[in-house]
């Protein structure tokens, strides 16, 4: 790994615009930070501006004005040394479909300037973290859609970076995929890998992350810490679970409280945040519904991602 | 940066060997074929040129338009493919300096081009005998017209944004190009206003220096030959680099 100075921050972005040739403003004068270490979510829209950022610091995408540091290295004055710095997981798959798994890794080692006997030997560890050794010989374009996911991961590592952005690294993978992809994004964070994620899942960035930024027609609309942005929230969802002899019908109520039936047996239940749920259990009580389990939504972020994204 | 290089030079190579059928083989059997119908058959009856028999006067011609148009074809389609695919994005994070990626290409269609020239030379030698008049200069013109095209290649791809569009110059400027370029003939035949306008074709210069480093016969001064030939590769690849900084076709 290259010895960084990580008293700056991982990512530093100031004044950042993109106006593309047909005249689009696609970022309007971000500023942002990611200290090292951090795992930060850069949520928004469609359109929003995040693909076109994390373009601008791979060096993708041309920038209009504005200025981008990595660990204190600027992305035009020292380019190189920054891109040493830096892993890229990109959105849409953009890796040669007839070369095969193994040849893809060791040609972007090659690229970053490694040799082959230590492309190899990185090639390996990161296949095998991976679960991707016994596709090495296999062209990427017989891969699955989540083993080209992982290919891209893989190929992002090979170069041992310190900063890793991944855009969508998610998007179309299965559950349990999902998962491994989550643990191992978790264990390179406890490495030391600053982790920047693009995601449309929110209870993805929920989990993971400790900052989370949102971003919204070009513009940083928040940016703070998941548990800062968490304690914004007014009320709280819970699902509640009744016993099986209860059928719920589209048009139950209980009086005072804001709910929506889910099914025959289950409904979510909007309540003031900090206030006790006995109320709750009592109005159930009173209409002899007897609750099997009753659990906080996970997906806390959304009515907070779409309150944010809705005022601007 | 030798690592980086070397590597885009080995993905050339490992590419073009892989499709071998679709980049060695096509060049053998048209070469062939151009040897049966123009060199055999109708040569016979045209008799010599240049003081050598058709047949040996069209082999030089012939192999210098396998290895141009093979150098060019190599890079526009490799390097566009690689745009198609977005692995491009590959060493644009990278920390690549364009003349690294220029160079790797560009050796990539050298190769290619020798390659090509290889073959050709090898069924050449099954219709007429060749003997090497400057093996330097044989050698230098080749390179240097494989270089040429390969940056012509390459600023093609840069510019394409479908695949019609790595075929046009190919198919209206240098097949032209390449047949009015003396391949087939000398151009002390053309009436002498033909004959001014062929000096503008740069395939001649080619041409007729690599002819001239197997036969020792050219219609052309060989010094022109490598000026407009040293000229050309220096300026393409000025707007190679140029290109490339800008982001063109790679970067939005």
């Amino acid at each position: 790994m290259l010895t960084v100075d990580k008293t700056k921050p991982a990512l530093s972005i100031r004044g950042l615009t993109k106006v593309y040739a047909g005249g689009l403003q696609a970022l309007r004068g971000i500023d942002l930070d990611v200290m090292p270490g951090d795992f930060f979510a850069l949520l928004g829209p469609n359109g929003a501006g995040k693909s076109t950022t994390l373009g601008i610091v791979s060096g993708l995408v041309n920038k209009t004005e504005g200025q981008v540091e990595l660990f204190g290295c600027d992305i035009e004055k020292q380019a190189f040394a920054a891109k040493r710095l830096l892993g890229v997981v990109p959105q849409e798959f953009n890796f040669n479909q007839f070369e095969k798994v193994q040849d893809i890794l060791i040609t972007q080692a090659g690229y970053y300037g490694i040799p082959a006997s230590r492309a190899r030997e990185s090639a390996e560890r990161h296949l095998r973290a991976l679960g991707l050794w016994e596709k090495r010989d296999q062209q990427s374009r017989l891969l699955s859609g989540g083993m080209k996911r992982r290919l891209m991961v893989a190929r992002a590592l090979v170069h041992e970076p310190q900063l890793l952005i991944l855009d969508e690294p998610t998007a179309g993978v299965d559950i349990e995929l999902r998962h491994s992809l989550w643990q191992y994004m978790q264990q390179l964070n406890k490495e030391g890998v600053t982790i920047i994620l693009t995601t449309h899942y929110l209870e993805e960035a929920e989990q993971l992350c400790r900052h989370i930024a949102i971003i919204n027609k070009g513009e940083i609309v928040s940016n703070t810490s998941k548990r800062q942005l968490l304690s914004q929230l007014q009320s709280q969802a819970f699902t509640v679970e009744l016993a099986s002899q209860h059928e719920l019908t589209e048009d139950f109520a209980l009086q005072g409280f804001n709910l929506r039936v889910a099914d025959a047996h289950s409904f979510e239940v909007d309540l003031p945040k900090g206030e006790s749920l006995n109320p709750l259990f009592a109005a159930l009580s009173a209409q002899n519904l007897a609750v099997l389990s009753i659990q906080p939504k996970s997906n806390r972020l959304e009515s907070l991602f779409v309150d944010l994204v809705r005022k601007v | 940066m030798w690592i980086a290089l070397n590597t885009i030079l080995s993905k050339e190579i490992r590419r073009f060997m892989r499709i071998w059928q679709q980049t060695l083989l096509p060049p053998a059997i048209t070469m062939t074929l151009y040897f049966i119908i123009f060199g055999n058959l109708i040569g016979q009856r045209i008799g010599e040129m240049g003081g050598h028999s058709y047949m040996a006067f069209i082999v030089p011609g012939l192999i210098m338009m396998s290895v141009i148009n093979n150098a060019y074809a190599n890079v526009s389609s490799s390097f566009f493919s690689n745009k198609f695919q977005r692995s491009v994005e590959e060493m644009l994070v990278a920390p690549l300096p364009g003349w690294v990626i220029l160079l790797g290409f560009v050796a990539g269609g050298v190769a290619r081009g020798l390659c090509v020239g290889v073959i050709v030379t090898i069924v050449a030698l099954f219709f007429t005998d060749l003997h090497l008049h400057s093996f330097w200069i044989t050698t230098l013109t080749v390179l240097l017209s494989s270089v040429l095209f390969s940056l012509g290649g390459f600023i093609n791809a840069l510019y394409a944004n479908k695949f019609d569009d790595i075929s046009i110059i190919p198919t209206f400027v240098l097949t032209p190009l390449s047949y009015l370029g003396g391949v087939f003939y000398s151009i002390s035949l053309l009436p002498e206003s033909w004959q001014l306008v062929s000096a503008f074709n740069p395939v001649l210069y080619m041409v007729n220096a690599f002819r001239y480093g197997i036969l020792g016969v050219t219609d052309v001064n060989l010094a022109l030959c490598f000026g407009i030939l040293l000229v050309m590769i220096a300026l393409l690849s000025f707007i190679s680099l140029r290109l490339l900084a800008k982001g063109k076709g790679i970067r939005h």
